[in-house]
């Protein structure tokens, strides 16, 4: 199981890795923590032809307050996050649902940004920052644009990144002394992607509610976020579920991961 | 019989202590020598293309670019190899009946596994194999493939060899008494149930590997082995191909896990050591994980309609059952696919007393990855099945699960006996063992606070199984059935010329501190320090011939073995030390390093003795002709097994909104005989209920219909990790089996044998007040709550 | 062929200069090329940990990171642990808290992290701290015990 030949490039500026990853004779593909990619890489499902580490790129990485919004650099790796205590003040979202978020090992090596690229839908961190409102930064050779995550996760493995793009920053609203948050998931053994989880933030007393590991990608519940908005209860919040697409896996088929999502939220509700 | 009786308690004894294993500091600081570990001049790297269907033709391949490909030294096809291995066939003649068709290393004109190796490659690094791998194309013509095990007997099946007509293996029935008659009673109430046990495997750490290497001008085949088995490898590659077996060396030194995988013929490995011979250089082959999936032998897999019947005072009148089992398309060489199926028929219920008995099984091809012996084989089913049953029938006449297994169990004073299932059983506690489990787990205190909390709304459950494990198998096992497995294991022991013991012995070691207790028992047999004994197992040059470690016999077998020599060893050096020392050798014994009068009182150190003896011969008499080395063998006779027996009880809370268990507490009470090392026996016992743990809630492998397998990965096959094991409680009976000396039976399997029967049991007891039940393993948590009616 | 990179590492206190393919993954350059084979390599998928070692003071999946990209890095595995991870092994041996060894390197990579970072003697702690770490023989138990005793040892 070793990975197929290419070649290796470790660009001292995000210009530079932007150069490399535009280089369409390249067939290249950006390295962040390598905690997905590499195995994939190792039983050949993914062969570029030339991989860009990003591990050079210091301007990608730290986790700064700005105001009222928190700026992680998408070269962050997930360890820097759990002894982050900015990011325990600020999101402390972030911080209940780190410790759930794969084995020390991975966690010391694995990035906020991959991650984010990778949009695997049994990963938590797409519905953390769907439910945080957070906005995604993304950089190309001809500019910055930047993404609210609502419209960034699209589908299987899919996001609005395109060709020779690079997420560069993720911007998370600071929270509220007002603001509440919870995160469950159920994961047959503690650190494996979930048969279903969810993160749920309320602010001013209005919700968002994501959801991960029952669909195609991380799903935020809308019909149950206006129910809550509403003044409504558990129960109805629950049934408002129904209008998602769940997908099922080798571990759930689709009831299954509907009917979790309603242990989940409820679960999810009672501890926020 | 025969061999000193106060070996147990002499100045030097080590048996029944909790000794450190010697060699696990060598592993704790990186010094373990592994197969992978190995490099030699001139190695290169094997790497296969699989195959990527579960049945098709082969019509052709296409290995023009593979050939131009950097690094490649060889390119074999199933053809090519086949000029040079003797094709196997995986029967035993006491199997009656059992079939299969003949097996090459490589798949010739047709596929009949995913993962099935087609062509081998050989290059200069397993990267570059890989490499010209992927550019090998097969052409293969799919054809219908038969998968599910329930529907391959079926006439519109496809049949996988059609030289045998249809996909039955074998076909055998165990009958006792008269069942039907039993059944019909109107005095017995009668639960049928059907049990599921998905296929798992066994997942060692390190895969299966293997560095052959071959000298032509000796014709001489060395192959560094991942195995537990190395004497019976050496027939098999010795007779396929085509070398004399005195010029075939296997040699495992550490193992890296083995659990059973590691017992068997797998394509690959012959194909390596083909190339190997062929190319006349060394040749690596290490299974990468995927590959271990796919080919590494499975287990489990059974569909059992099983009944009871019981009467109103708890007796069981009968006991029937119907087994199905899918193997794969073959059954496995040397050891056959069909012993997890005869165990069952042996097994289940056979703790128990009563007459009336009728099991079938039905072993059936089927075109997935081949079935085989793993740890605890048959047992998890043959115990999940009776006391599955068991405990239900006591639910329904209202009698508690410790109570009807009192009124069933074989005295402990009737032994020895026959079981209804034709099993000869002596030594054996289950009785004993049942009310020390029931002490030691607080029985009555946990059911009190079972329904306590039941009523608060937490669903806990508590289960038990009593059971009985196959260990130290005699010749009746495999000898008997043609297949080159040694039933009995030798041990040589040596004294040196500074007084230490080299122990040489036919069983291998594993990681169950296999090592530890044959120093153990030498050390304190001869009467030296522990610590001035070696131990050398796995090299077919340089120990006696023996069968190894497995199915529970390196302890009871190997231990007796060395207990032996070690007793002979003495008397020959006592005898040396009598003319030395002018004194009756019955007068002498040795404690400590010296030889001493039986009091006591030091005499000579066994250094002077062997200084003596190796360098200055002249001042001992002519005649005397002093053998400082003694090897003996051992074999079970009179029993085709060395039945131990055990009482395990988990408890469970269940969480009926998500169908996940958690296991709260696991007990286990084992009775393996003499207990030789109490810290590696624990071992052994907690690391096989883990395993149990595994295969009950969580190991299963995944095949879609048209037979991919689905899960291969460590991130999607479960096994159990630390988070969710619980501590395991461990309480000894210790009743010696009078077979041996030592008295030390099997421990190795107990763990995996009997705890999935005990979770079940529990699961069940947490859902029947839900009016729920669960009879299908793994119990995920979507099975559950399926059978909750939730989903 | 393989594409190759100039690098220099420390390992075990050692500094070598090596000539790495780019594809190969750190723990096959220590084992294949430095002879350091105390790491194992269990799945080449970052799930199973044997292969867990140390990078820069980080314990990292070795079968997931470049060897390339250790150049300049200072690198610790089983073979170099020396007396910071004496109580451990002590304690492993006591328990028995090994059988076959090949998950041993990696489990004692994931123990002494945990250690050395002030875990306290909480065993659910513990054996969430090691579940990215794969044994098949123990049933981690005696991994648990060994790993509470070095640390009451040294509260104590």
């Amino acid at each position: 199981m070793k990975a197929a030949d290419f070649r290796y490039e470790r660009p001292a500026s995000v210009a530079d890795a932007l150069a490399l990853l535009g280089d369409e004779d390249r067939d290249a593909a950006p390295l962040a923590g390598g905690q997905s990619l590499m195995p994939m890489m190792n039983f050949r499902l993914a062969q570029p032809g030339t991989l860009v580490d990003l591990s050079a790129l210091d301007e990608l990485r730290g986790i700064k307050r700005d105001g009222e919004v928190l700026r992680i650099g998408a070269m962050t790796r997930y360890v820097e996050l759990v002894r982050s205590d900015l990011v325990a003040e600020c999101v402390p979202l972030l911080a209940l649902a780190l410790p759930h978020i794969a084995h020390a090992a991975v966690r010391n090596r694995g990035t906020i940004g991959g991650s984010v690229a990778l949009a695997d839908p049994a990963a938590e961190m797409p519905a953390l920052l769907l439910a945080l409102d957070a906005e995604i930064t993304v950089q190309s050779p001809t500019g910055t644009k930047t993404h609210a995550a609502t419209d960034f996760f699209l589908g299987m493995y899919d996001t609005a990144l395109e060709e020779g793009e690079l997420v560069t920053e993720i911007a998370i609203p600071v929270a509220a002394e007002t603001d509440r948050f919870s995160f469950y998931e159920l994961a047959r053994r503690h650190g494996d992607y979930a048969m279903a989880g969810v993160a749920v933030a309320r602010r001013d007393g209005s919700h968002r509610i994501a959801f991960f590991s029952i669909s195609d990608r991380a799903l935020r519940a809308t019909g149950a976020e206006a129910v809550l908005d509403a003044g409504g209860g558990v129960q109805e919040a629950v049934a408002a579920l129904s209008e998602l697409p769940f997908a099922g896996d080798l571990n759930a088929g689709e009831a299954t991961k509907q009917h979790l999502s309603g242990v989940v939220l409820t679960r999810a509700l009672e501890a926020l | 019989m025969s061999g000193p009786r106060t070996i147990f308690d002499k100045p030097n004894s080590y048996i029944g202590k909790p000794v450190d294993r010697p060699d696990a500091k060598r592993l704790l600081q990186g010094r373990g020598k592994f197969v992978d570990d190995i490099q030699l001049p001139r190695m290169v790297h094997a790497a296969f293309v699989r195959s990527p269907v579960a049945h098709g033709k082969v019509l052709s391949i296409d290995l023009d670019e593979a050939r131009e490909m950097p690094g490649v030294i060889a390119l074999y096809t199933g053809a090519d190899l086949a000029e040079h291995v003797e094709p196997y066939v995986g029967v035993l003649s006491h199997l009656a009946g059992l079939r299969s068709a003949p097996q090459m290393p490589l798949a010739v004109d047709a596929v009949r596994w995913t993962g099935e190796p087609v062509v081998m490659v050989v290059a200069t690094s397993r990267a570059l194999a890989e490499d010209a791998a992927a550019m090998i194309y097969v052409d293969i013509e799919e054809l219908p493939a038969a998968t599910d095990m329930e529907r391959a007997l079926e006439p519109d099946a496809p049949v996988i060899h059609a030289d045998l007509g249809n996909n039955l293996a074998w076909d055998r029935t165990v009958e006792a008494g008269d069942p039907d008659a039993a059944f019909a009673r109107d005095d017995v109430t009668v639960v049928e149930r059907t049990f599921r046990f998905g296929r798992h495997t066994g997942v060692t750490l390190e895969t299966r590997a293997s560095v052959v290497e071959y000298d032509p001008s000796e014709d001489l085949l060395t192959c560094h082995y991942s195995g537990q088995a190395p004497h019976m490898m050496q027939f098999i590659f010795a007779k396929h191909l085509g070398l004399p077996e005195e010029n075939v060396r296997v040699i495992s030194n550490d193992v890296g896990g083995s659990f059973g995988i590691k017992i068997h013929t797998y394509g690959d490995e012959i194909a390596t050591a083909a190339a190997a011979k062929l190319l006349g250089r060394p040749v690596k082959f290490v299974a990468d994980r995927l590959e271990s999936f796919l080919t590494d032998i499975h287990a489990r897999d059974h569909v059992v309609h099983g009944r009871i019947a019981v009467t109103g005072e708890g007796r069981i009148a009968a006991l029937a059952f119907d087994d199905v089992t899918g193997i794969g398309p073959y059954s496995m060489y040397p050891r056959t696919s069909a012993i997890e199926a005869n165990q069952i028929l042996n097994l289940t219920g056979a703790p128990y007393d009563f007459d009336n008995y009728r099991a079938n099984a039905k072993v059936v091809f089927q075109n997935k990855n081949l079935m085989c012996q793993y740890r605890a084989v048959g047992h998890p089913i043959a115990m999940a099945v009776a006391d599955g049953l068991l405990e239900e029938a006591a639910h329904q006449i209202g009698m508690d699960v410790v109570e009807i297994r009192r009124r069933n169990l074989i005295r402990d004073d009737a032994y020895p006996c026959t079981s209804a299932t034709g099993m000869k059983l002596d030594d054996l506690s289950h009785h004993k063992t049942l009310d020390t489990l029931i002490e030691t787990m607080g029985y009555d205190a946990r059911r009190a606070e079972q329904a306590e909390l039941r009523a608060q709304g937490v669903h806990r459950g508590i289960g038990l199984v009593s059971m009985i494990e196959v260990t130290n198998p005699s010749p009746m096992f495999y000898g008997i059935g043609g297949a080159p497995i040694a039933s009995q294991d030798g041990s040589t022991i040596r004294l040196d010329a500074g007084g230490a013991l080299h122990v040489s012995s036919s069983v291998t070691e594993q990681g169950q501190g296999t090592n530890t207790i044959l120093a153990q028992i030498a050390a304190g047999v001869f009467g030296v320090d522990m610590a001035r004994v070696k131990v050398t197992t796995g090299d077919t040059k340089t120990t006696p011939y023996g069968g190894g470690t497995w199915a529970s016999r390196g302890a009871g077998i190997g231990g007796e073995a060395t207990l032996q020599a070690a007793h002979a060893l003495k008397e020959q050096v006592l005898a040396v030390a009598g003319v030395i020392l002018q004194a009756k050798p019955e007068d002498l014994d040795i404690q400590d390093g010296h030889v001493t009068d039986t009091d006591g009182t030091q005499r000579i150190t066994l250094s002077d003795l062997a200084r003596t003896v190796y360098y200055r011969g002249n001042e001992l008499p002519s005649d005397l002709t002093p053998e400082l080395v003694a090897t003996r063998h051992y074999r079970v006779t009179d029993f085709p097994f060395v039945f131990t027996n055990a009482a395990m009880a988990a408890e469970v809370e269940l969480d009926i909104d998500t169908g996940f268990v958690k296991v709260l507490n696991f007990w286990a009470v084992e009775d393996c005989g003499r207990v030789i090392n109490p810290k590696l026996v624990d071992g052994q016992i907690r690391g096989g209920v883990v395993q149990g743990i595994g295969g009950a809630f969580y190991e299963e492998c995944i095949y879609s219909e048209d037979g991919q397998f689905e899960n291969a990965t460590m991130a999607d096959y479960l096994v159990p990790m630390a988070f969710e094991m619980p501590d395991i409680t461990i309480a000894h009976v210790e009743t010696p089996t009078k077979t041996s000396v030592l008295g030390a039976k099997g421990a190795g399997e107990a763990g995996t044998g009997g705890a999935p029967a005990a979770l079940m049991n529990a699961v069940n007891d947490a859902l029947r007040p839900l009016g729920a039940q669960i009879h299908q393993m793994p119990m995920t948590p979507e099975r559950i709550l399926k059978a909750l009616g939730t989903v | 062929m393989s594409d190759t990179a100039n690098i220099s590492v420390t390992v075990n206190g050692e500094t070598t200069a090596a000539a790495v393919p780019v594809r190969q993954n750190l723990v096959d350059f220590l084992r294949n090329t430095l002879g350091l084979t105390g790491s194992h390599v269990g799945c080449e998928h970052g799930v199973c940990g044997a292969c867990t070692l140390e990078v820069d003071g980080a314990m990292v999946r070795g079968c997931l990171m470049l060897a390339v990209q250790a150049d300049g890095a200072q690198i610790t595995t089983v073979e170099g642990y020396g007396d910071r991870a004496e109580a451990l092994r002590a304690a492993f041996v006591e328990h028995n808290a090994l059988q076959c060894g090949y998950c041993t390197p990696g489990m004692m990579a994931s123990a002494l992290e945990y250690v050395e970072a002030g875990g306290q003697a909480d065993r659910a702690a513990i054996r969430e701290h090691l579940s990215g770490n794969y044994c098949r023989c123990t049933g981690y138990q005696s991994i648990v015990d060994a790993v509470c005793d070095v640390i009451e040892g040294e509260s104590a």
